[in-house]
């Protein structure tokens, strides 16, 4: 039933599906993301009580949710190649940590931008602020660990154990809100089968949503192809595409300096 | 449109600052993010191709030694009777 995935278990494969993907991704990011940051910037309607500034809404939530996303992604990743020892989900695991840790800084920052006209603070030692913060300690522990040795498969193990025990602080992150007493306001989108919030702001957050998403998604891309060919180096497959690639740049140098 | 003016549209209706600063900051950490992902696959590339060009003239030298080593096994007893 699921042998049609085997194929992409292969790292030669994984390259080339991933190089093809890329275009078609970015150009659906540029799409949504332009329509949705214009929508939201200039023609969704201001929130009655907290006016303009509402508008952060529209990268905050989408970034926050997709640092939590990613972290996810991330832990599966990391609990597949150590149950299976399946390597490939380490390189993956090794691209997704600098794009969450990205977004959950774009999460704090335009939070805290967001806190400052609203609660009069820049920044508070409350539930959800401290777990979204520790988050970024994760992120940034993963990317130092995967760092730290010359062996990618003892960093992707040790980053591995960092980041399935990190899993616990995900449902701190969401239930947060509920649990504790905060000043950061429960979640107006998420509520199963009826948002909070009107259509003609609903609409421009689904594109600013999608759009976010379809970004993480096309630098993993980017970054799952580095790190494949970083661990697969002495491999032919991977020793012909770079004196390709090679050959390609001195003849390109070649013609630029015949002009 | 929501907004009269672009100077409307710039002050957010006095939240212009916190609006603008979010938006700023995002934009500026993506594009970082992006220029370092794409500039880290050619840097990868340009790596590898080093390693593996280090690695072919340390062969090619290992080559000529041994090559040089058995020429002067074979002509050693040559020398000698002359």
């Amino acid at each position: 039933m699921w042998k049609w995935l085997h194929p992409y278990a292969n790292p030669e494969v994984s390259y080339h599906f991933t190089g093809r993907l890329i275009p078609w991704l970015s150009a659906l990011t540029a799409l949504f993301l332009s329509i949705g940051i214009v929508w939201a910037l200039a023609f969704a309607p201001a929130d009655y009580q907290q006016g303009d500034s509402f508008r952060i809404f529209y990268i905050h939530v989408p970034a926050a949710s997709l640092s939590m996303g990613i972290y996810l992604g991330m832990a599966i990743a990391a609990f597949t190649s150590m149950v299976w020892q399946f390597k490939l989900a380490d390189a993956s695991a090794a691209a997704m940590a600098p794009v969450g840790a990205v977004f959950t800084a774009i999460a704090l920052i335009t939070g805290a931008a967001w806190g400052k006209p609203m609660w009069g603070t820049w920044w508070i030692w409350d539930a959800r602020l401290t777990s979204e913060l520790i988050l970024l300690f994760l992120y940034l522990g993963v990317i130092a660990l995967h760092n730290a040795f010359e062996d990618k498969n003892l960093a992707g193990k040790a980053a591995g154990i960092l980041t399935l025990v990190g899993v616990i602080n995900l449902p701190i992150i969401k239930y947060s809100v509920e649990w504790w007493n905060t000043l950061h306001q429960g979640s107006t989108v998420s509520k199963l089968g009826k948002p909070s919030m009107s259509i003609d702001m609903l609409w421009p957050f689904l594109f600013c949503f999608l759009g976010f998403a379809l970004l993480v998604g096309t630098i993993i891309c980017i970054r799952f192809r580095s790190e494949i060919l970083n661990r697969n180096s002495i491999r032919p497959w991977v020793r012909t595409l770079v004196s390709e690639h090679l050959s390609k740049h001195i003849a390109q140098e070649k013609n630029n300096a015949v002009r | 449109m929501q907004f009269d003016s672009f100077s409307a549209f710039i002050n957010m209706g006095g939240y212009g600052f916190y609006v603008w600063l979010s938006f700023g900051v995002s934009t500026a950490l993506i594009t970082g993010l992006i220029y370092s992902s794409i500039t880290g696959h050619t840097k990868v590339i340009k790596n590898i191709a080093t390693r593996q060009q280090r690695e072919d003239k340390l062969r090619k030298v290992r080559k000529d030694r041994k090559n040089a080593q058995t020429n002067t096994q074979t002509n050693a007893p040559n020398e000698v009777t002359q």
